[in-house]
């Protein structure tokens, strides 16, 4: 497509970048076609050519954002279903990064979209202060009806009726492998995930070192920086980035590391992006090395030879996440997986479709996020799945809500097949998995 | 008295001369009232009239013309439809209607007093009969979810575009359009069987059903392909068929494009009629390797064949059809081993103009051709490559003639663009010339609306124009696509 450029915007590294994405895109259109904004909504502005069409158009007149482009880019869930999608290689999400953080800082929100998103990015990103928040929530519950405005009714009716204690294995510590050791590995708990879910991380650390893994909690990280950066907010998602890229090198520099092991795949989205969104900072050979290196957790299982287990009748639900099969392009490792572990695998019609959750997306465009939940659940039960099987907190928070059926993480059901306890979410008290030995 | 204005499209901020009738800056004054109006018939989020919004509705997949509609309305149903072209009919105001927005024609371009009518809301599946072999849709349901919604009785729909994942089926209607698959099973026309159309005035008509042919004249053959000049369908009735028992591609690769042209020339003259002989070339060979990953053979041109059946059907086919590739000394013959290998042979070739994105701009052209000059044309389209200084990838349906040579160009470098619509002109008269047409499937639109007095006589327009006066007298719908500015003048004129 053309571009209308200045020289002297091209100097401004953000715009060459969105010069070079915006010239790739040829407005074909087949981007439209499994933009889940656009089946809600059947309007090209909510779909992705309609908004690279108004984000070029912000762009090239430096126009200070309207409200109405800015709803339409919000309403973007960032599922990236669009670049898998697309012939030409565009890369939107880069495209739409860089579109919000150049709203956040020319755009004037009103007063309780502010409040709200300030709150969100000060209380998500730091465990404990999600933890209270959840418990907060959890009292507020009963009166979630009462609420005038829809995003803080939908805050509340997603908080669990249950809230983990918090997990010790989540401190910095390092795990030493059952077997001879064949890698060592860092392990990023994550922010949100270990308050509302401590059974992941728990059974991770299992899996991996049942199969020859020394995985590593590194001191100093933590949160990885999506939930900020997807509202444009770079100094914070910087800041909870570089402490990662710091805590990881230091791994790196010290014992070394063969991976990074993300088990929420929209954080993991994020860190292999670290080398681009760091590439004009002083970190930013640290940050690319850190991006080489981090994998997903299913990635990084199909590197360890994990025991074929007898197939069972279980059938399970394989719900792809977003940033796994579209962020990543990992669509077939945990399907592979947990076949090999013998679980009889089934997959939901349109599964290319996000859920709906998407970071803070059901919290902030409730609409639309409710819609799109109960697709994915009419699809995942008419399967008559005994499980459902996700790699993403979100998207279980998300599908998790709306369904009498069970849903557990992948790894979980893999800790399970190879000698772990029964997950957690599936036995009836929800009782705690045996404690995990601690090497230092 | 005819005044014909000629409003250059540069300064509506498209970036070149094409001529487009001055906006009617009656209409214009007079927006508000007009949205006012179509507020009152539709829900308020389906009508779109800021100055930032209506910006995404100026142009279809053929982005070199642009210009803001004055609104762009998104109704929901046939009756929503009718009140929308009611208020317009009363109003005055030129109506353009839009499917998926997939146009490499213009088809669905705008022009500034002008209100876009979107169909990408009506996407119900309205009746499917099984035991009679038919589909009943809203015109914006992409044409490929018609296929995903019988597909669990193992039924399809058969005409196939390259944009089927996006493209509307009102769109498919609006160009008649084909796609690799046609060579069997035929283009739109030979796969629709009714419609519901709404009139100019909002007069709701149906024409055909659920059978193959209705009495009396073809009206419905008259509408399929009018590109938005007659009326806007709403609802279609499509004949779906069962899959064939297996289906299985060969590719073909050959160490030039005259070659491979000949070699389909000679399938088709043995009277063999596989579903699809698609041809690409090492540019488009190249690009969609790096998207699809099919492994596609490295040669100058390459065809991909396919034969559909039982097995001992496909074996047949395919021997006869290899014996005489192998007469042409292909660099490569390979038949597909697996579903997903077929898959991803298809997924590479249906994503080619998008995957040719990826090395610059490009401009599609769609001439068809009789397949015996299918040798002669791509060695001109190669000279004229040469003459123009402009590289031309090709890829197209073979098998019945439609071509579609992209030309690269850059956007960005000022004269480029210019230079690639001579270059694309000359290789559509090339088309006329050897007996062929303007256009297999992608319609005239405004791209070759000017090129229409190369392949017809002033008398053979002035009959199509007064088709179209019979069901839009007052010039209202689609306007300034089709028929060159010059030829419908004194009727646009008459009209205000």
């Amino acid at each position: 497509m053309q571009t209308h450029f200045t020289d002297e915007q091209m100097q401004d590294p953000g715009i060459q970048r969105a010069n070079e994405i915006l010239r790739s895109c040829v407005h074909c259109g087949f981007c439209t076609a499994t933009c889940p904004t656009y089946q809600v909504l059947g309007d090209e502005l909510d779909s992705p050519r309609g908004r690279i069409y108004q984000i070029k158009d912000m762009l090239e007149n430096e126009r200070v954002p309207d409200p109405k482009t800015v709803l339409h880019i919000d309403r973007c869930l960032s599922c990236l279903a669009c670049m898998t999608t697309c012939p030409s290689g565009v890369h939107y999400m880069h495209l739409v990064d860089h579109a919000r953080e150049y709203i956040e800082g020319k755009y004037k929100r009103p007063l309780t979209d502010r409040l709200l998103r300030w709150t969100l990015a000060r209380i998500l990103p730091y465990p404990t202060r999600f933890r209270l928040a959840l418990l907060g929530a959890k009292i507020g519950r009963p009166f979630a009806l009462l609420m005038p405005d829809a995003r803080l009714k939908a805050m509340l009716e997603m908080a669990p009726k249950h809230i983990p204690p918090v997990s010790r294995n989540d401190d910095p510590q390092s795990f030493a492998p059952e077997v001879p050791r064949k890698k060592r590995v860092a392990l990023m708990t994550g922010c949100a995930q270990k308050a509302l879910n401590t059974d992941i991380n728990d059974a991770t650390i299992r899996l991996l070192t049942r199969l020859g893994c020394e995985v590593v909690v590194a001191e100093g990280a933590g949160c990885c920086g999506a939930l900020t950066h997807h509202m444009g907010k770079t100094q914070e998602s910087h800041g909870t980035a570089a402490k990662n890229i710091r805590a990881w090198c230091a791994e790196m520099d010290g014992d070394g590391l063969d991976a990074i092991v993300i088990n929420t795949s929209g954080c993991g989205t994020t860190v292999k992006d670290y080398g681009f969104m760091f590439r004009n900072e002083a970190l930013a050979e640290d940050a690319k090395r850190v991006s080489d290196i981090a994998m997903d957790v299913s990635e990084v299982l199909m590197t360890l030879d994990l025991p074929e287990g007898e197939s069972k009748e279980t059938v399970v639900a394989y719900h792809a996440a977003c940033s796994l099969q579209h962020g990543q392009q990992i669509k077939t490792y945990p399907k592979d997986l947990l076949k090999r572990a013998g679980y009889s695998v089934v997959e939901p019609a349109d599964s290319h479709l996000c859920c709906g959750s998407a970071g803070t997306y059901n919290l902030m465009q409730p609409e639309i996020s409710k819609k799109l939940k109960d697709r994915k659940v009419r699809t995942l039960e008419a399967k008559n799945p005994d499980i459902i099987a996700a790699g993403n907190i979100g998207c279980m928070m998300q599908i998790g809500g709306a369904t009498e059926v069970p849903i557990v993480h992948t790894v979980e059901l893999l800790d399970w097949a190879t000698g772990g306890p029964q997950p957690p979410a599936l036995t009836a008290e929800g009782k705690r998995a045996p404690e995990i030995p601690i090497l230092r | 008295m005819f005044k014909l204005v000629i409003f250059p499209y540069q300064y509506w901020k498209g970036n070149r001369d094409m001529e487009m009738p001055a906006p009617d800056q009656s209409i214009i004054a007079r927006k508000a009232r007009i949205v006012d109006r179509l507020r009152s018939v539709l829900p308020a989020d389906a009508v779109i009239e800021d100055e930032v919004e209506t910006r995404a509705y100026e142009c279809d997949a053929l982005t070199a013309y642009r210009c803001p509609p004055l609104a762009a309305v998104l109704p929901a149903s046939t009756k929503e439809v009718s009140e929308v072209l009611k208020v317009c009919h009363a109003e005055g105001v030129p109506v353009v209607p839009r499917g998926a927005g997939t146009s490499l024609a213009g088809g669905a371009l705008p022009t500034a007093d002008s209100v876009i009518l979107g169909v990408a809301r009506m996407t119900e599946v309205l009746e499917t009969d099984y035991d009679n072999r038919f589909i009943r849709v809203q015109s914006g349901r992409t044409n490929l979810s018609v296929s995903g919604a019988v597909e669990e009785e193992d039924f399809f729909y058969a005409p196939d575009p390259s944009s089927q994942l996006a493209c509307a089926i009102a769109g498919n209607i609006a160009m008649n359009s084909g796609g690799a698959h046609c060579l069997k099973y035929g283009v739109t026309t030979n796969n629709l069987l009714g419609v519901t159309m709404v009139m100019m005035d909002g007069e709701i008509v149906e024409i055909g059903g659920a059978h193959l042919d209705a009495a009396g004249l073809d009206l419905l053959g008259l509408i399929c392909g009018s590109e938005g000049q007659l009326g806007v369908v709403t609802e279609a009735t499509l004949r779906i068929l069962r899959k064939p028992e297996g289906a299985r591609p060969v590719l073909m690769g050959f160490d030039s494009n005259e070659v491979a042209g000949q070699c389909v020339s000679d399938i088709i003259k043995a009277g063999i009629l596989p579903v699809a002989i698609e041809f690409m070339d090492r540019p488009c060979i190249r690009a969609t390797e790096a998207f699809a990953g099919a492994g596609y053979p490295d040669c100058e041109a390459l065809l991909i064949v396919e034969v559909e059946g039982s097995d001992e059907e496909i074996e047949a086919q395919l021997s006869r059809i290899n014996a005489i590739a192998r007469t042409h000394n292909p660099v490569e013959l390979r038949e597909s081993g697996s579903a997903e290998e077929s898959a991803k042979i298809w997924l590479g070739r249906k994503s080619a103009f998008g995957a040719m994105g990826q090395i610059n701009d490009y401009m599609c052209l769609d001439g068809t051709i009789p397949v015996s000059q299918l040798p002669y044309v791509l060695r001109r389209i190669g000279e004229m490559s040469k003459e123009y200084g402009l590289d031309v990838g090709n890829v197209f349906h073979a098998g019945d003639g439609n071509m579609h040579p992209l030309i690269l160009f850059d956007a960005n470098k000022p004269g480029d663009l210019e230079l690639c619509e001579a270059f694309g002109a000359d290789i559509l008269k090339l088309c006329v010339e050897v007996g062929g047409c303007l256009t297999g499937e992608h319609g005239v639109g405004i791209e070759k609306r000017d090129l229409m007095v190369d392949q017809y006589d002033p008398e053979d327009l002035e009959i199509q124009m007064a088709v179209k006066d019979v069901f839009d007298p007052d010039w209202l719908l689609n306007p300034a696509k089709v028929f060159p500015l010059a030829s419908s003048q004194e009727r646009r004129i008459a009209a205000e």
